[in-house]
């Protein structure tokens, strides 16, 4: 066969249709036009989609958590901290383990076997196994890398002082937002909101570039309270103490700062441990000291008489006939518990005697008496904040009857909680005014207060209140040995179903050290049953043992010789009830 | 002019690896950051769980139990105890006074 060199080629002689080469040139040209158009469609167009998709590759949206802030006490001790736990839950359909490994499981995460399978045989499309587990068993179980079964991040609140500052300080539910006391009331501080950013991760997952921030996170503010961890501890161990003694239903304590107005210690009994609330009951949650009202008795009978000494009705040399220790009013008789006699004012105050009070009582006009009560903040809330507070039971002046300004007098008939009485009990303390009790520290105390009575009947009333910690008085065994003390015992009976009942609430409000008072204690002991009722007996020891611990920890100065106190030998006189 | 273009491509050319080298940087110090940034939310973290470990150890019932049982330490009497004047006036708030525990 003869070679045909290619430039010989006898087909490159023949020439070719014209309308091929122009049909290739167009077919090309609008492919190319075709595939402009495409691309300015999806570049111009309709590029949400595709653009989407591309920053899917490379961009994430990440949560940033806030923190929930802390509680500490004065002196800056934690109270209260959130730190991060994890909670393991599971897709009970996508978990496939083998019985060796759910036995293993079970154990690593310390659950029943038989529980866990309970929970992982449901029909649910999410089940918890274990909430709120230590980070650190939380990578155990992720290096396990079981199918179907996955960690959350969660927060946990933990109080390290437990019990002692169930009430102060309440507690958080799920979702880390406040339930009770503090907690509650400054709920909205406290509480950090999580944001969210965008941001470019590489290939090996770490944050290159920050895109935008979505929405910044806040984090929850830290709480400085008022509270004195030591003076709370021991308010709540003397508290205790008394109840167990003296086999009673309740308690409350509150010690009051008096140069600020902050509240050092609030404790309730019963209570809780907030850490652990499997097995809660109404009565454990209930902060007495603000939410529950009782009738004072006698520890209202200092705010009779400052009135009538404001007034200039008495002076406390004054004498009141008090025998014969009964006295008719309309159709009720009142009573003392000893007939006493002649009596001075300071030692109707000091004796506590009812006739006493109720005939100094009756000196004076309904309306000024409900406008120093009014004053005195009986009858309104006393606006801490805390959740159910109330304000007890004060009635309009014109609807008492003569009889109910008697027994209101000394403490009947008018119901108020011991938060209250500890806030009044600052007219004695200070001179003569109130200033508003703070939960939280103060930096820069509260310059003055509104006053309620002159400074010259709050230190005669103060000199009262000395005596009847006293050798004659009711209640000796509030003294403390170094300081001078003052203060009021009351004890009444318990109103059930409206009638009084024979169960009692003893009650105690002093202060200390006299010369220059420095702290209030109220204590207020609900139904003592263990044949001991008087507050002289039963809430007067506390209020000692609290106040010297107190004292002696903010490094009060004493005004009083430190001799060995002669309480056994002390002539004790009973107050009327 | 075909001098000066080149040079011009030239100086483009560098700029440009420049704006990818410092691009590079950026990002490098940026994922430094991060982990700097993380490193203070887990300390944080484990500050708070210093604290609580602290306040579970300092707890002041621990405090009262170990010195009155195992320490066998107690109240002094009220004859024992001798006060000493201080020299400057006492402080009058408690927030100014040293931790009582």
């Amino acid at each position: 066969m003869q070679s045909i060199r290619f430039t010989r080629s006898p087909l490159l002689s023949q020439r070719l249709p014209a309308w091929r080469q122009r049909l290739l040139l167009w077919l090309f040209l609008s492919a190319f036009a075709a595939l402009l158009v495409r691309s300015a469609y999806l570049q111009g167009f309709h590029n949400v989609f595709l653009g989407e998709k591309g920053r899917a590759r490379y961009e994430r949206v990440i949560d940033i958590s806030a923190t929930r802030g802390r509680i500490t006490d004065r002196h800056g001790d934690v109270l209260a901290v959130s730190t991060p736990v994890k909670s393991l839950w599971a897709i009970p359909e996508d978990v496939s383990l083998t019985p060796a490994q759910s036995r293993d499981f079970a154990k690593l995460i310390d659950i029943d076997l038989r529980e866990m399978n309970h929970k992982l045989a449901s029909e649910r499309d999410f089940v918890y196994i274990k909430r709120q587990i230590p980070p650190d068993l939380a990578e155990q179980v992720a290096a396990h890398k079981y199918d179907g079964i996955h960690l959350q991040d969660e927060y946990r609140r933990y109080y390290p002082s437990g019990d002692v500052t169930a009430h102060m300080l309440g507690f958080t539910g799920t979702g880390d937002a406040g339930q009770e006391g503090i907690e509650l009331a400054f709920n909205s501080q406290l509480a950090g909101r999580s944001g969210s950013r965008r941001v470019i991760k590489d290939r090996r997952g770490s944050i290159v570039e920050d895109v935008e921030s979505i929405r910044p996170p806040v984090e929850g503010k830290d709480i400085a309270l008022a509270l004195d961890g030591k003076i709370q501890y021991l308010a709540y161990r003397y508290l205790q103490q008394a109840i167990t003694e003296n086999h009673a239903k309740a308690g409350g304590i509150v010690v009051v700062d008096t140069l600020t107005g902050e509240i050092l210690a609030l404790a309730n009994l019963p209570t809780y441990n907030p850490n652990n609330r499997q097995h809660l009951v109404g009565a454990q949650l209930r902060n007495r000291a603000v939410t529950d009202t009782f009738e004072p008795g006698s520890t209202m009978k200092p705010f009779t008489i400052a009135l009538a000494l404001q007034e200039g009705k008495v002076r406390p040399e004054t004498t009141i006939q008090t025998a014969p220790g009964k006295m008719t009013i309309g159709t009720a008789t009142i009573s003392d518990a000893h007939v006493h006699g002649l009596l001075s004012v300071a030692q109707v105050i000091q004796k506590s005697s009812n006739i006493g009070t109720a005939k100094i009582a009756a000196q004076m006009s309904a309306p000024d008496m409900w406008a120093m009560f009014d004053s005195l903040g009986f009858g309104s809330p006393t606006k801490l904040g805390f959740p159910g507070e109330v304000g007890g039971r004060l009635r309009p002046a014109k609807t008492w009857k003569p009889i109910e300004q008697a027994t209101m007098s000394y403490g009947h008939g008018i119901s108020v909680t011991l938060m209250q009485m500890a806030r009044a009990y600052q007219v004695f303390a200070r001179d003569g005014d109130i200033v508003p009790l703070s939960l939280l520290r103060l930096d820069v105390p509260p310059a003055t207060g509104v006053s309620v009575f002159s400074p010259k009947t709050a230190h005669e009333v103060r000199a009262m209140l000395e005596l009847a910690v006293q050798s004659g008085g009711t209640a000796p065994q509030a003294q403390i040995s170094g300081y001078r003390v003052a203060g009021k015992t009351g004890t009444a009976h318990k109103v059930e179903g409206g009638v009084y009942a024979n169960k009692y609430v003893s009650s105690f409000v002093g202060f200390a050290p006299a010369s220059a008072p420095r702290l209030i204690v109220a204590v207020m002991i609900d139904e003592p049953t263990g044949g001991k009722h008087f507050g002289g007996d039963v809430a007067a020891p506390v209020f000692a043992s609290v106040m010297a611990g107190a004292l002696r920890s903010l490094g009060v100065a004493p005004d009083a010789p430190l001799a060995p106190l002669q309480i056994a030998n002390a002539e004790v006189v009973k107050e009327g009830i | 002019m075909a001098r000066i273009n080149i040079f011009l491509l030239l100086i483009v050319v560098l700029c440009a690896l420049g704006a990818v080298n410092s691009n590079h940087r950026a990002r490098k110090l940026f994922t430094e950051l991060e982990a700097e940034q993380k490193r203070l939310r887990d300390l944080d973290v484990e500050w708070g769980q210093l604290q609580l470990e602290q306040s579970t150890w300092s707890g002041h019932a621990r405090i009262e139990k170990i010195a009155r049982e195992k320490l066998g330490m107690r109240t002094p009497l009220p004859g024992q105890v001798m006060l000493v004047e201080s020299s400057n006036d006492a402080p009058s708030k408690a927030t100014a006074l040293p931790k009582a525990d």
